[in-house]
């Protein structure tokens, strides 16, 4: 009798939960490129689309995305902290996330804010772009109004997600978990809010830089 | 292995036990069969005896028609025939239920990999159930823009007044998370969680087309819901992604766009529904022919080249939509391409029976079934998937008929021949023969007859969504043979009947039958029923393939378990 039959397995150590994790990841960013494609066919399909920067902040938003990367390298860092035992460090880092998280959402409700008050330059701003008679940008002004909030916001729900979601881990670590067992769910936690920040990038680039 | 302690609710209601959700799965799947079936029926009334009082119910259901299924119910009905046929009747009966009582049991596990979140996908399609039925409810009555829900005809501006499609969108996007649910859970417990020895090349094939199905809904069901988001948002908020034209206030959307969102996924659903009948077919002829299923791996193969395949040909969907003649013939090439596997996987079921030493239990007999209406829904898929012919054939009873033959026929064999296959496992009884037999030969008849003739009218001009045919002059040769479909149709309905009759009587009445009564290979069948919460005494270690039988070794019978190791050793060395 061989009793020592083992299955090969492609995934080597991962978790099971890692591995749950990354096909969710897969779906999210199919669904994500259903989205962003969906918005470059409309683009193609309209001549009226203002050119880059135009409307959009292009240097405000560089500095959300930026706070974006600085909060993915703290969440290596804390994810560092939880390998060496390091509890002191992890909570710093985990907080230094979230607050990244929470100021990136800060800054996309002001700009939304921005945009839904309006006022005679970003009128002027629009009019500039080819719309008339709109003296602010909402989801209702044109296809590419809705583009752009749908995009974002569905990107800004997932980084809501992540700050909700790093919060519980910074919750139980505060408690005191085994850290020798919780430090899978915390790099589980991690390769979401690395792929939020991955997305980011093209979010980026395809609403704010072409 | 692992005890569980179970209250009532945490074992009958919200259960984590996989085989408690495939029942759970099970029941609603079932009820929705005969839900989306009456609807079924009410439509071939109009269609037979149009604008004619329904008898019996029609003047309790529709008093102020005077019992006349009027067009707006008409197009509800069709509408949500669909829907539910599809992701309510076929999806939780053959992914849902199948899906959650086979993976764990014939590759060896105790549970799915997420047991909770198996448990959270039952509830929320659950969820999803009622929002559906919930429309109903509405003033305008439910959805009625087809199951594609087109834009604009689901628009809310220039589209169906009421709120019944943005429902309808809400119940898709639910069902669409629950999928997503159970789909990253099957494939995790399928990648994990296989006993020792059960190399992929051992699985059974039912296996096999589960664990496709659910790659193709991991990865097609997300761009659905994104799709059924930016429609909700069109509906609800005001957004102009699939508004165009004057309905759009300022700068226009395009509802092309919608289409091939929908086709992108929507073929590859189809696929979704018919690759576990695949695997179960390929398995059930080779038990029930005593014989291994001839090409294995080929078939395997096979079935995972469609699935690669079927992400590409989502245009054939749309020849008439103003498609650049290049590309329709691109898609017409790798739709055609498709049938190159496909037959692969055919050849193998005739080559299983082949020689084989035949017996006629009713499972079988809906397998062969399968192999029957499969192969007329194939070949007839070739004149839709040819340009030129489908540009007439287009939305006609012709494509009605093929994807009945396809996607109704040999799905819901299948699903029969699964049923009374596995009934044994999941209550423990036996479903009773001579009825069975019955019901296959009654509904193959009449099934035939039906989806058939849909063909025969659609050939002949019927467009597959009027309200009353007789209304055109060239359809009215039509009238008698529409009014044959519907006779059979009936026939083919109270069939149904004899089914559930069966299931429920089995229930109540039947004592617990032998442990493996088929005699088959596969590891479900060493437990006994009822199977403990946890599944396997001991983790089975694998040896053989799901197709051992007839090995001219074994002397005192003509099966080898998966994990019974032989003791004649001669065919190791």
């Amino acid at each position: 009798m061989n009793h020592t039959i083992t299955n090969y397995d492609p995934f080597g150590n991962a978790s099971t939960g890692k591995l749950g994790m990354w096909l969710f990841l897969v779906m999210d960013a199919l669904t994500f490129a259903t989205i962003l494609s969906g918005g470059l066919y409309l683009r193609l399909r309209t001549d009226l689309w203002p050119n880059a920067g135009e409307i959009l902040n292009i240097p405000l938003t560089s500095f959300n995305t930026f706070l974006l990367i600085i909060s993915s390298f703290t969440m290596v860092l804390a994810l560092n902290s939880a390998r060496s035992k390091d509890i002191d460090n992890l909570k710093l880092f985990l907080s230094l996330t979230i607050l990244g998280g929470v100021t990136f959402l800060g800054i996309q409700v002001y700009e939304y804010g921005h945009f839904i008050v309006g006022g005679p330059a970003l009128e002027n701003a629009l009019l500039q772009a080819g719309f008339s008679g709109h003296s602010s940008l909402t989801w209702n002004t044109g296809v590419y109004g809705s583009t752009f909030y749908a995009t974002t916001s569905f990107h800004g729900l997932h980084v809501l997600t992540g700050v909700i979601y790093l919060s519980v881990i910074l919750f139980n670590v505060s408690k005191g978990v085994g850290l020798e067992a919780y430090y899978d769910r915390i790099e589980i936690a991690g390769l979401f809010w690395h792929f939020v920040d991955l997305v980011w990038i093209l979010v980026f680039t395809i609403i704010y830089l072409i | 292995m692992k005890i569980h302690k179970d209250s009532f609710w945490s074992k009958h209601i919200f259960s984590e036990d996989h085989k408690t959700i495939g029942k759970q799965f099970f029941w609603l799947g079932l009820f929705f069969l005969f839900f989306g079936g009456a609807l079924a029926m009410l439509l071939r009334w109009q269609l037979g005896y149009p604008e004619q009082p329904v008898p019996i119910i029609g003047k309790w259901m529709w008093p102020d028609d005077g019992g006349i299924i009027n067009p707006d119910i008409f197009n509800q009905m069709f509408t949500m025939h669909g829907t539910i046929m599809i992701f309510w009747a076929i999806t939780p009966l053959l992914i849902g239920a199948f899906g959650n009582f086979l993976i764990p049991l014939q590759i060896g596990a105790p549970d799915m990999a997420f047991p909770k979140l198996n448990m959270i996908s039952f509830w929320t399609m659950f969820l999803a159930s009622l929002v559906l039925l919930s429309s109903y409810m509405l003033p305008l009555g439910t959805a009625s823009g087809g199951w594609t829900s087109y834009p604009p005809l689901s628009s809310p501006a220039g589209g169906i007044p009421g709120l019944g499609q943005t429902i309808w969108t809400i119940a898709l996007i639910l069902m669409g998370a629950a999928t997503m649910m159970g789909a990253i859970n099957y494939i995790t417990t399928v990648v994990r969680l296989r006993a020792p020895g059960m190399f992929y090349f051992k699985m059974p094939l039912s296996v096999w087309g589960l664990f496709l199905a659910s790659i193709l809904n991991a990865v097609f069901v997300p761009v659905i819901a994104a799709g059924l988001v930016m429609l909700l948002l069109d509906q609800t908020i005001g957004t102009e992604f699939f508004i165009a034209g004057r309905l759009a206030s300022g700068d226009p959307g395009d509802p092309l766009l919608f289409q091939h969102v929908f086709w992108i996924f929507g073929h590859p659903e189809v696929y979704i529904l018919i690759l576990p009948v695949w695997g179960i077919t390929s398995d059930l002829l080779s038990v029930f022919s005593r014989k291994p299923a001839y090409g294995y791996k080929v078939t395997a193969i096979a079935m995972s080249t469609v699935v690669a395949l079927s992400s590409l040909v989502w245009g054939h969907h749309m020849y008439t939509t103003g498609m650049s003649p290049l590309l329709g013939k691109s898609f017409m090439f790798l739709t055609l391409l498709i049938s190159i596997p496909s037959s692969m996987f055919f050849l193998n079921w005739l080559g299983t029976l082949w020689r084989g030493s035949i017996h006629f239990d009713t499972p079988m007999l809906f397998s062969m079934g399968v192999i029957w209406v499969f192969g007329l829904g194939g070949l007839t898929g070739l004149y839709n998937a040819t340009v030129t012919a489908d540009i007439y054939l287009h939305d006609t009873m012709f494509v009605v008929g093929h994807f009945h033959y396809t996607l109704a026929a040999s799905v819901m064999f299948g699903s029969f021949a699964a049923i009374y296959f596995w009934f044994p496992k999941m209550f423990g009884r036996a479903l009773d023969p001579f009825i069975g037999k019955v019901h296959f030969w009654g509904s193959f008849i009449t099934i035939n007859y039906v989806f058939f003739n849909m063909m025969v009218t659609g050939y002949a001009g019927q467009h597959r969504r009027i309200y009353n045919p007789t209304e055109y002059d060239f359809l009215k040769p039509l009238s008698g043979l529409n009014e044959w479909i519907t006779i059979f149709a009936f026939f083919l309905g109270i069939f149904q009947f004899l089914f559930l009759l069966n299931i429920l009587w089995t229930i109540s009445r039947s004592k617990i039958c032998e442990k493996n009564p088929w005699k088959a290979t596969t590891l479900e069948w060493t437990v006994n029923y009822p199977i403990p919460h946890g599944n396997f005494d001991e983790v089975p270690i694998i040896y053989y393939g799901p197709h051992e039988y007839s090995r001219p070794d074994i002397k005192d019978k003509d099966w080898l378990g998966q994990n019974e190791l032989m003791e004649v050793k001669k065919w190791q060395m």
